[in-house]
């Protein structure tokens, strides 16, 4: 993160170098786009915060450990695709998944699916590619998510 | 004016989450507070810090280059190469996939086709290299790699699905 800071600065910079208006002009027109797309990211933030809140670890260990048998296939599946968390929180969270007993497969649906598909963030894409494309964009990528999910457990299963 | 109407939605639920936070707050309601320091607090974080970079850079990218490069490189008839490229420009990313589509509206401006742009998108979800460490640390490379090879095939073949089809029925991403 700390290095992508840095280089967007000296990317500033040497853009305000050679051209103060141009760069000037670049800010703003970014500046407007943040501002405009603002309140929107935030009430899905506020969504997505509420909804993690239900899905505790221990929900999740319930629904997709060895217990829960093929199940688990489809609640890592609708799991992954609803709720939507940055990565330096679900990777470790897989990893204390995989320690409590949850398999490997599993994990490979709900992060295939955790990842290509964001339902909660429909609001946001629909603004900029309209709600059909949106829609029909997060059904092919929860048919591709399961399409890989799967096959890694079959190859983990039986490789 | 506007911006209110606008977001009239969106600003109904900061409102109604500002209440209930400072009621959780005042009358110690600890799955509010919980709410709202663990998973509020957290995405605000990663949000506030990608996002305005992301949009400097954006706005960078829209004054400095230029439509001709981009269409020749990653535009309509840019093949395999252009496919490559823009998976490659996913990979040196960071971010969650909503930061990914301002960028996505910046490229399809400048002539990009639209199979690179779910190309892009796809490989963003998946494939950026900052979290590729994580997952490696925490799942094992085996896995990372197993998922990456697996992924790339499928990502490549849902972005022409949804190129071809946001191209036949004249879709546009819009400014917002």
């Amino acid at each position: 993160m700390i290095y992508i800071i840095i280089l967007t600065a000296l990317l500033t910079l040497v853009s305000f170098i050679f051209d103060k208006k141009k760069t000037l002009k670049g800010i703003k027109k970014g500046a407007k786009q943040f501002i405009n797309i603002l309140p929107t990211l935030l009430s899905v933030i506020i969504l997505i915060s509420v909804v993690l809140y239900f899905i505790s670890d221990d929900v999740l260990t319930e629904y997709l450990g060895s217990e829960a048998g093929i199940t688990a296939y489809f609640s890592a599946g609708a799991i992954g695709a609803v709720a939507i968390m940055p990565g330096f929180i679900a990777y470790p969270l897989a990893g204390i998944l995989v320690k409590s007993g949850v398999s490997l497969s599993v994990i490979a649906v709900f992060i295939t699916t955790l990842k290509m598909v964001g339902i909660m963030t429909i609001p946001i894409e629909k603004r900029y590619f309209g709600l059909q494309i949106s829609l029909m964009r997060n059904a092919l990528s929860f048919v591709g998510a399961l399409i890989v999910g799967i096959a890694m457990a079959l190859i983990l299963n039986y490789l | 004016m506007n911006y209110l109407k606008k977001h009239k939605f969106d600003f109904t639920i900061i409102f109604a989450f500002a209440i209930f936070v400072a009621y959780s707050l005042y009358f110690q309601f600890n799955p509010g507070i919980e709410i709202f320091e663990h998973n509020f607090w957290d995405f605000l974080k990663e949000m506030l810090i990608a996002l305005p970079i992301m949009f400097v850079i954006i706005g960078l990218f829209d004054v400095w280059v230029s439509k001709e490069k981009v269409q020749k490189h990653i535009g309509e008839s840019s093949g395999i190469k252009g496919i490559l490229l823009v998976m490659l420009l996913a990979f040196v990313q960071v971010g969650p996939l909503y930061a990914a589509f301002p960028v996505a509206y910046i490229l399809k401006k400048k002539g990009t086709s639209s199979v690179n742009i779910f190309i892009y998108l796809s490989a963003f979800t998946m494939a950026k290299a900052p979290l590729l460490t994580f997952e490696i640390g925490f799942l094992g490379l085996k896995f990372s790699i197993l998922r990456l090879l697996l992924s790339i095939p499928v990502f490549v073949l849902l972005g022409i699905i949804m190129g071809k089809y946001f191209d036949k029925h004249k879709c546009t991403i819009k400014d917002v």
